[in-house]
């Protein structure tokens, strides 16, 4: 153990001094007390803590400072691991380590983001994961932070997104202060987030929290992606490394995903290159920009429908319209599908629930996922379980350039054909699809509440010729999306609260690439955590947010509908407990006094077009902006 | 939400079969109150305010025939909860009905710049 830094600081002399200063008060018999009362300008330290303060300490506990805390050396593997930025909402069992990262570290790859609520940190890593690929570090609170964190974790764990989260603790009893710090520390902090995150681990050495580190950031990141938890003990962040003590950061080497056995991507090639009406499912399937090109590619080489997921909007084979396609598929290739059974399957919410199967019963499925790699049992975001002909357990994209490959090696001049006609009676459907969207838009074009259609079509125009994302919320079908980057999905679990964290932390991932980042914002989704605009504001992140704001949590409004119509009675009153009216919230208001730029709530369709205009320049000046529109319910 | 979309997606094709059949001529609606009640009923919730649609159906314009409507209302095929008679009387239905029936026609779309690109 290094020794720690003798130092002598004033402060004793300081307390000192306040301890006559106390007595002359309590005994009130100085000539200062008959004086005209003068306020204190901060209160006096009690005689118990001056006593303790003051009282003559031996030369061993003299040691006030330490040159080089086991904090530094954190941050050294937190650099080495690539962190741009950590997540956090201050908090004493991470001192060190804040402290570490600012100063030690330079507050520099990884740069401090400071977060208003530990949800929000953990939704922010989740959304620059989206957009980025790569994990962002959160640093929680031990006890109370983590309570914090775990429904955004949960988001993160369902939706297979990468997180790192440092979680401070304080595991000897010998080194917690008495009272809070004991509400604040747990001997197995992680628990309560296993049933949920990837792994987790308590190093009780520095060499131990390296190896851990890399150990977790490379678990995090292997697919099935997901969030991580290592716990960082306060006194391992606080305690000086011996300047003996040889610490070694272990090499990071990214696991390759898993890619389909031969035998089994061979045999959902021969049933693709057979089928007279494949259908794809994209869902999942694609993480990154080659991802992309290879779904494009397998489509094109089946001409093949592609519906849901990433896949370039204005593609010919890019349908929607599943619901037919699945009633007339006679193969379904299901490339990392979430839900297979619920996309494969329809089931009525009435009193009795009754399911029908929209493929037909002769029709074979193709399930790619790596999710059979990985499960747990508790939470059940496993989903019904899907019957299928061909399981392979393997990451989709991984797996793609070896079904392409296997599809292309089966097809004939006359498959070639008939892929032909089949690719031109999906353009002629893609074609009509279009201009269904276009004559479905039209519809309430000037409706006041706005509608949703012609807020995404107003949206449209003002993004239409810049480098967009859209971090939060879906586009609609005429939007032109070809790019990786362009949408992300929601919170994996849906739970509410998610939007707004994500869409900054999205913001946070395409700001230094210049994009217009651009989110749809819901009403009851940013009051469960509006703190997320303030970080927005204070770190600088653009951010163009047009807020969808139908006053309600309106998926409630309508279940409540429902109870009272099946009940049947009191069918008015489903706006009891779910709406957010009375007072209607006054959203731009609301931003403007985090230091965001905020118009409406605009009511008018007239007045939104050039409202998003306004916004967008704020954010392209590299600022965030939101514009609140009163918006019909869906 | 994907359940809703299913169900609108049948709706909305019933919504556009052609009107009024002499069988089903709708009787004579309040188009005032069928408007206050498509609020108060929560008809909007998943048809929009102005019966455009949304989790639910588009209703208008052009409603489809009263017979029809009545009917699906009162013993919903898909996703929508049923409003019976205990609930939302014939007439109440008859004035919602008439308030469908005064929505307008929306723009041409080739008369929207926003949808022509």
């Amino acid at each position: 153990m290094a020794k720690l830094k003798k130092n002598s600081v004033n402060r004793r002399g300081f307390l000192k001094g306040a301890a006559a200063g106390t007595a002359a008060l309590v005994t009130g018999t100085t000539a200062e007390a008959q004086q005209p009362e003068t306020r204190p300008s901060a209160p006096l330290p009690s005689a118990r803590s001056l006593a303790a303060e003051t009282a003559p300490v031996s030369a061993a506990v003299e040691v006030l400072t330490a040159d080089r805390p086991g904090s530094d050396f954190m941050v050294d593997v937190l650099k080495y691991l690539g962190f741009e930025f950590v997540c956090a909402n201050p908090g004493s069992s991470f001192r060190a380590l804040h402290e570490s990262l600012i100063n030690y570290g330079g507050n520099k790859t990884p740069e401090l983001i400071t977060c208003c609520h530990e949800e929000q940190s953990v939704a922010m890593a989740d959304g620059y994961a989206k957009i980025e690929g790569k994990p962002l570090a959160v640093m929680a609170h031990s006890t109370v932070g983590l309570q914090h964190a775990a429904m955004a974790i949960y988001n993160a764990y369902a939706g297979r997104y990468p997180v790192f989260l440092i979680l401070g603790n304080t595991i000897d009893v010998n080194a917690r202060r008495p009272g809070v710090e004991w509400y604040h520390s747990a001997q197995d902090a992680a628990a309560m987030v296993r049933d949920y995150s990837k792994w987790d681990d308590l190093p009780i050495s520095l060499q131990h929290f390296a190896e851990s580190s890399v150990r977790a950031y490379k678990i995090s990141m292997t697919p099935p992606m997901g969030p991580v938890v290592l716990v960082a003990d306060s006194d391992l962040q606080e305690t000086p490394v011996a300047p003996e003590l040889k610490l070694h950061i272990p090499k990071l080497t990214p696991a390759s995903p898993p890619a389909g056995d031969a035998a089994a991507v061979a045999a959902a090639a021969k049933l693709l290159v057979a089928a007279e009406n494949p259908v794809v499912l994209a869902d999942r399937a694609v993480r990154t920009a080659d991802g992309l090109k290879l779904l494009v590619e397998l489509a094109e080489t089946l001409q093949a429908p592609v519906v849901g997921g990433k896949f370039p909007t204005r593609h010919p084979l890019s349908q929607a319209g599943g619901r037919a396609l699945l009633a007339n598929a006679d193969v379904i290739l299901s490339l990392e599908v979430p839900d297979l059974w619920g996309t494969l399957n329809t089931v009525r919410d009435q009193l009795h629930r009754t399911t029908t199967s929209i493929p037909k019963s002769s029709t074979k499925v193709i399930s790619v996922s790596a999710e059979d790699l990985f499960l747990k049992s508790n939470y059940q975001d496993f989903q019904r379980y899907p019957e299928v002909d061909i399981a392979i357990a393997a990451d989709a994209e991984a797996t793609l350039p070896y079904l392409i490959e296997a599809c292309k090696r089966l097809i004939t001049s006359d498959r070639k054909n008939a892929f032909a006609e089949r690719g031109k009676k999906l353009a002629d459907a893609h074609r009509q699809g279009i201009e269904r969207a276009r004559t479905e838009a039209s519809y309430g074009w000037d409706s006041s509440p706005i509608s949703t259609a012609r807020l995404s079509a107003e949206l449209w125009e003002v993004v239409k010729d810049k480098d967009w994302s859209l971090v939060s919320g879906a586009p609609s079908r005429l939007w032109n999306v070809d790019r990786v980057y362009q949408t992300s999905t929601g919170g994996g679990a849906a739970g509410v609260g998610y939007g707004a964290p994500a869409s900054v932390g999205g913001a946070l991932a395409n700001r230094k690439h210049g994009r217009l980042s651009v989110s749809i914002q819901n009403d009851g989704d940013l009051m469960y955590g509006p703190g997320s605009f303030w970080t927005a504001a204070h770190h600088r992140i653009p951010l163009l947010a047009v807020m969808h704001n139908n006053r309600a949590y309106h998926q409630e409004v309508m279940h409540i509908q429902r109870m009272a119509n099946r009940h049947q009675r009191g069918i008015t009153n489903a706006g009891i407990g779910t709406t957010i009216t009375d007072p209607n919230i006054d959203y731009a208001a609301l931003v403007r006094a985090m230091g965001v730029y905020g118009d409406g709530p605009i009511t008018d369709p007239k007045d939104l077009g050039p409202a998003l205009r306004r916004a967008a320049d704020v954010a392209l000046k590299g600022e965030p902006a939101l514009v609140d529109v009163v918006t019909q319910p869906r | 939400m994907r359940l809703c979309l299913l169900a609108a997606v049948a709706l909305s094709l019933a919504a556009q079969t052609p009107p009024a059949s002499k069988e089903g001529a709708a009787p004579t609606g309040n188009a005032q109150n069928g408007k206050k009640i498509f609020e108060s009923y929560g008809c909007y919730q998943c048809h929009d305010h102005d019966g455009h649609g949304g989790a639910g159906a588009r209703l208008a314009p052009n409603p489809i025939p009263f017979a029809q409507f009545s009917r699906y209302v009162r013993r919903p095929a898909g996703e929508m909860p049923p409003y019976t008679a205990k609930v939302v009387s014939d007439q109440e239905l008859a004035d919602i009905y008439a308030f469908l029936g005064t929505i307008p026609a929306p723009p041409p779309v080739k008369n929207i710049p926003q949808l022509n690109h």
